[in-house]
């Protein structure tokens, strides 16, 4: 059995299936050990002290967020280029889990900044930019809203998608093109990450806990939409049959 | 060629003829300038501080609201199929429809600003970068509005979705606007910079919008 063949709905529901059996508890068990390491293990910050530890909430969730519209314009491709079927679907279903991960992220931001910087909000170029991501999830969930036929909504979406993409480069860019109160890159920047081990690896088992959450959900999420399709088709059958 | 002059010309007459469309953009506008003072108090100071962003605002949400009338009436009375179907290409169709939308509906807001910033007591310098920038800047509200526009096209009861949309991408554009405006009147900052990438704002608009909006076209009318 090809990887082609997940894109029949059935196949990808078998198989689902039996992945989230695998995933589920993956998933749980790498939540156990990052939130061991994140609260156990790691040392307080000099400066910060036990705040710190919000950034093992707030980072991966920022991450997360980002890369869901990453996945998003993956499959934002497939349903404009190459017609995959299942390829809006995974759209659909990526945009409210990515939206989650953003207000996770500015919300624990907004905790961590109170303490930190006395404020709960300052109007910078990485929050603001982060912000206009989560306006724009928000944008593309009501627009699959707003059309009837999931399909046509699905290819409108794929536009926006990648239209908005443009956003990625300008927030990861953002502390270094502007002067910023949020804090530069530290992990991802050239001359590799500038945070100690023993802060960096919970942080680092944090990401893999978070991303294994994503894919969780978003599996789950995408057989629930399948099922749901059947479901409107169905009840369309039903009311032209009467 | 000669199908893109025509269709220019159209647009331009049409907006021009429907009722007024293209001048009940001003006078939201001259409403929005009002209703600020208003609400935010007569304090010449303060007004003349926020001024460009006030002006700036208005233009944003007048250009906005006119976005219905880019694609929508196309749509209802069948004329969007046949640029669909015509010869000319449809980016360049959709291209010359933006540009139709900016000049009767955006060009006038350029106009009127000045007159509008004597209401909230800008300086003469300040007007002028405001109405620059304004110009520079429409353009780009209008190719980026054309994204929305054609993504909601099909849509009956688009409402607010299409505002929703098209806010988002125009954000930067407004940051910008309202940084050079500013930075002409009091500047630490040099005009030159804020306002170089506003026109690279709406350069890259003007190449991008009628592609996306194209592509949205052809992938919700199918």
């Amino acid at each position: 059995m090809g990887l082609i063949d997940l894109a029949n709905p059935s196949r990808f529901l078998a198989f689902s299936r039996r992945l989230l059996q695998v995933l589920v508890p993956v998933t749980a068990a790498a939540f156990v050990a990052g939130l061991y390491l994140a609260f156990f293990v790691a040392p307080d910050d000099y400066q910060q002290g036990a705040t710190v530890r919000i950034m093992f909430i707030h980072v991966p969730a920022a991450w997360l967020g980002m890369m869901c519209w990453v996945v998003m314009s993956i499959a934002a491709l497939g349903t404009l280029v190459w017609r995959h079927p299942l390829a809006d679907v995974a759209l659909k279903t990526a945009a409210p889990i990515g939206a989650a991960f953003t207000f996770i992220c500015l919300f624990a931001g907004s905790m961590w900044g109170r303490p930190m910087w006395g404020t709960y909000w300052v109007w910078d170029a990485r929050l603001t930019s982060v912000l206009i991501m989560f306006l724009m999830y928000l944008g593309l969930i009501a627009l699959w809203r707003a059309v009837d036929d999931p399909s046509r909504a699905g290819r409108a979406a794929a536009i926006l998608t990648l239209v908005g993409a443009i956003n990625l480069p300008i927030i990861k860019f953002s502390v270094d093109w502007w002067n910023t109160l949020h804090q530069p890159a530290s992990v991802i920047r050239s001359g590799g990450p500038a945070i100690h081990p023993t802060i960096l690896l919970p942080l680092l088992a944090m990401a893999l806990a978070f991303t294994l959450l994503f894919v969780t959900l978003h599996v789950a999420a995408m057989r629930n939409e399948i099922l749901r399709r059947r479901v409107r088709t169905l009840r369309l059958i039903q009311a032209e049959a009467a | 060629m000669d199908a893109l002059a025509a269709l220019l010309i159209r647009d331009m007459r049409l907006a021009v003829r429907i009722g007024g469309g293209a001048l009940v953009g001003v006078l939201f506008f001259l409403i929005v300038v009002t209703i600020v003072p208003l609400g935010v108090g007569p304090d010449l100071m303060l007004l003349a501080h926020i001024g460009p962003a006030i002006l700036w605002i208005g233009a944003l949400l007048a250009s906005l609201l006119a976005l219905d009338r880019l694609l929508a009436a196309d749509h209802d009375d069948g004329s969007l199929d046949l640029i669909l179907t015509g010869r000319a290409p449809l980016e360049l169709a959709v291209a010359v429809k933006a540009l139709a939308h900016w000049v009767t509906t955006s060009l006038p807001l350029v106009i009127v600003a000045p007159a509008l910033g004597l209401f909230l007591n800008l300086e003469p310098a300040a007007i002028g970068a405001v109405a620059l920038t304004l110009l520079v800047g429409t353009p780009a509200l209008t190719f980026i509005g054309l994204i929305g526009a054609a993504l909601a096209v099909a849509l009956r009861r688009g409402g607010l979705l299409l505002p929703v949309l098209v806010l988002p991408l125009t954000i930067p554009v407004l940051i910008f606007g309202v940084s050079a405006s500013n930075a002409a009147i009091v500047g630490p900052v040099p005009f030159g910079a804020p306002f170089a990438l506003l026109a690279a704002l709406t350069l890259m608009s003007v190449v991008i919008g009628p592609f996306a909006a194209a592509a949205a076209l052809r992938h919700g009318l199918e």
